[in-house]
């Protein structure tokens, strides 16, 4: 069910700062809800994000009920070579899901 | 010979905090006392100081389930030199954390944008971590018309 989105710039001159956007699919329920008899509805969150890029990490979040569902989470790196992103989503009740994206370095 | 070495440490810091202006981590602030404690996690007993982060996030927010938010930090990002992360707190939303960034020198720009959920108008901090150890924080103020469905009942 769950779906990524990324946008990594095809192309780039090495040394360049290129901007990553990705948005992962996920309804991350707080914890902090109840239904009408008063149950609560457990926490079903992302908690983790990270970033490698040709297998070196670069870029890591802890995330937290406080961000919105979808999570949307942009960064920054430099173009060094040519090679792939590999983006993974690690969450409650076993969640884990991974997306990659390849950039041409000139 | 602990106690002492803890109220030492506490005057420098009280003291540091004053001659900097820092706000973060004066108790006089109207901080809740879980956003301090969350940020005393982060940091320990280091010296948060005002300045090089920016936290950008609408003065004015009309739905704070996806309220849009960016924080910087002017600093160079080289290996000797550059931002290791970057930490957001909350006052008012039911946990004191937001997310933690963390970064490094290959980063080329210290520089995180995401969505978050704010459960009233609120003060909002993002610290950041440089890689010689030092604090740095920004704080914002946000008014929130519709709050986070913390309470909703479905």
């Amino acid at each position: 069910m769950a779906s990524a989105l990324i946008n990594v710039p095809k192309k780039a001159r090495r040394g360049e700062i290129i901007e990553i956007k990705t948005l992962m699919s996920h309804v991350m329920e707080t914890g902090y809800r109840h239904t009408a008899e008063g149950e609560v509805i457990p926490r079903d969150i992302i908690t983790g994000f990270s970033c490698r890029y040709n297998g070196v990490e670069i870029f890591r979040a802890d995330l937290f009920p406080a961000f919105s569902a979808n999570p949307f989470i942009t960064f920054f790196t430099v173009a060094q070579e040519s090679g792939k992103f590999d983006f993974e989503w690690t969450g409650d009740k076993g969640f884990n899901d991974t997306a990659s994206a390849s950039i041409i370095v000139e | 010979m602990k106690d002492e070495s803890t109220r030492r440490q506490f005057l420098g810091l009280a003291g540091g905090a004053a001659a900097l202006g820092a706000v973060s981590l004066r108790p006089a602030a109207a901080t809740p006392a879980s956003m301090t404690t969350a940020i005393r996690a982060v940091v320990g007993e280091a010296t948060v100081r005002t300045g090089k982060v920016k936290l950008e996030v609408p003065p004015l927010v009309e739905n704070g389930n996806t309220v849009p938010m960016t924080v910087s930090v002017s600093n160079p990002m080289t290996p000797a030199d550059h931002v290791v992360s970057i930490h957001v707190f909350n006052e008012k939303n039911p946990q004191p954390n937001m997310g933690n960034f963390y970064l490094g020198p290959h980063a080329g720009r210290a520089q995180v944008s995401t969505r978050i959920r704010l459960a009233d108008s609120q003060k909002i901090v993002a610290i950041a971590k440089l890689s010689d150890g030092s604090f740095w924080s920004a704080t914002t103020d946000v008014v929130v018309t519709l709050a986070a469905c913390t309470d909703e009942v479905i």
